[in-house]
């Protein structure tokens, strides 16, 4: 059957160029980059070039990353890192109420730990508001988190605003940008962020691997120990093929702006659905969002019914995060903007990716209205729209 | 992470829409989740002769329904109030942990549908 994969924010398949460079490296560079002979300083020579290559992709400089076994990691250790390095400043941290479970998690966790955490709210369009931050900020907040770009809707933060506001009052910021490398433009130095987290399996690279940005002259404390590698933030043998993987899609990914097709494509996407099915809403901001993702809501259906049928047809989606595909409430960032519960669980992520092709978008526009069709004829939601609008109709 | 008769009941679900003057209608839901279970029972001499069900929610909650009423049929009322969600969860070869509840849910839509039978009988 066939196989239409549209799940690219929960994941993306490996490149071929990565994978060839990956095998290369599994077979060849085995050796470990921190001895001083000739397997070994090859070892580092390429993990060097993986560096250079992933720094030149957001705009920092090959110093400014540490490789980190994935994205969560990256954001426990931006965010441990600095609360434990700064600690004697103060107990304060701000967020928002849509971010990731990594940082979430991460800030309960701290939370307990006795650090207080303001999470800021968002509008309806999961946009968080700059002045919200500078009301937020007292004098001993030590740490800002907000994401670039939220993973289940798209939405893109304004950034800049927000790391101008920190800058003045001297704290550091940090921004999860795993969903925006690769789909958007990312230039650190132009927004000026001190942390910036980096996935490698969101830009066609292998699982497992990720970068922390760390800029220059950042206070941090590692979340590991053990040995110098990683200047000491990342101790422990590093997964040099992986690594490698990680640097080719970096490099790749800055050629392969494809921004517009996959507008286009998302956009009709969208607009055909909502012409063949009634009641289809939009979750996220209308423009300011990533080019690949279109979250909606098609009412009086289920989330989970829709993705296993749609399964069954060959498509790949998910409901939202697949973090919380083992959870029963709606997700969290929607109900931050709003949307409430009963609309919340009919939610359907369509992610596209470089793989997506035209025919891919026309199969999903022509077996999706069935899908909704049966499964709205079993539905008693809808059966009671449908009672109600009759009688209003009368 | 189903079990392939989860997923049978919930491509091909059995006794799905609704009914025709039934004679017991249960409708419960489970607020957590969301989901809404209707489920409706014809009665001929103490004998459940035909459920039906809508469901709005997850798969398991499909497939549960749908093995509820295929169940109940041809059941006494007592019979049919003794069928627990253990059992209505077993003939479906199971179901994953956080899916427990959605054979609760099933269990209760039957319990509310004699209820109301009963109700109505007097
Ligand atoms: C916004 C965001 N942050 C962090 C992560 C975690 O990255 P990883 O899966 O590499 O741990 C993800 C995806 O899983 C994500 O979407
Ligand atoms: S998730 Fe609640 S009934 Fe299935």
């Amino acid at each position: 059957m066939r196989r239409i994969y549209l799940d690219h924010n929960a994941t993306t398949p490996v490149h071929p160029e990565v994978l060839k460079e990956m095998e290369n490296a599994l077979e060849l560079t085995y050796g470990n980059p921190s001895t001083l002979y000739l397997i070994g300083t090859e070892a580092k020579k390429k993990l060097e070039e993986a560096r250079r290559r992933v720094a030149s992709r957001i705009g920092a400089k090959t110093e400014e990353i540490i490789f980190t076994g994935g994205g969560t990691e990256a954001n426990n250790l931006a965010l441990f890192g600095i609360c434990r390095a700064r600690k004697k400043e103060g107990n304060h941290i701000i967020t928002s109420k849509i971010e990731h479970d990594s940082v979430l998690n991460s800030a309960k966790a701290l939370e307990r730990d006795g650090f207080n955490i303001t999470y800021l709210p968002v509008d309806s369009y999961g946009m968080v508001d700059p002045g919200e931050l500078s009301k937020a900020i007292r004098p001993d907040t030590i740490l800002i988190s907000i994401m670039h770009s939220n993973n289940e809707t798209g939405t893109i933060q304004p950034i800049k605003d927000m790391t101008e506001i920190a800058r003045e009052k001297g704290i550091p910021f940090h921004t999860d940008a795993v969903q925006s490398i690769g789909k958007i433009n990312v230039d650190v130095a132009g927004f000026g962020a001190d942390l910036l987290t980096i996935a490698s399996h969101k830009i066609y690279g292998p699982k497992g691997v990720g970068a922390l940005y760390i800029k220059k002259g950042t206070r941090l404390q590692p979340i590991l120990y053990g040995g110098h590698q990683e200047k000491g933030y990342r101790p422990g043998t590093e997964d040099v093929p992986g690594i490698i993987g990680f640097g080719k899609a970096a490099e790749i990914s800055m050629k392969n702006t494809e921004d517009n097709r996959l507008v286009v494509l998302r956009d009709r996407l969208y607009n055909s659905l909502s012409e063949r099915i009634e009641m289809v809403r939009l979750n996220g901001h209308p423009v300011k969002r990533l080019p690949n993702t279109l979250n909606i809501s098609i009412e009086f259906v289920e989330g989970e019914g829709m993705v296993l049928a749609l399964d069954d047809l060959g498509i790949s989606v998910g409901t939202g995060s697949a973090c919380a595909t083992a959870t029963l409430e709606p997700s969290h960032v929607l109900a931050a903007m709003g949307v409430p519960p009963q609309i919340a669980h009919c939610t359907l992520r369509f992610s596209l990716g470089w793989d997506t092709t035209d025919e891919d978008v026309d199969y999903v526009i022509g077996v999706l209205p069935d899908v909704v069709k049966k499964m709205r004829g079993f539905s008693p939601l809808y059966k009671e729209y449908l009672r109600k609008s009759r009688k209003e109709a009368v | 992470m189903y079990s392939e008769k989860v997923m049978e009941h919930f491509r091909n679900p059995r006794n799905m829409g609704e009914m025709e003057n039934p004679d017991g209608t249960g409708k419960v839901g489970n607020p957590v989740c969301g989901d809404v279970m209707e489920l409706y029972i014809k009665v001929r001499d103490n004998i459940i002769i035909d459920a039906r069900f809508q469901t709005f929610g997850c798969g398991a909650a499909i497939a549960t329904s749908s093995m509820v009423t295929e169940m109940v049929k041809g059941k006494s009322i007592d019979e049919a109030l003794r069928i627990s969600n253990k059992a209505v969860a077993e003939a479906l070869d199971g179901l994953p942990p956080v899916k427990i509840h959605c054979s609760v849910l099933a269990e209760e839509a039957l319990r509310s549908a004699i209820e109301d039978y009963m109700k109505k009988k007097g």
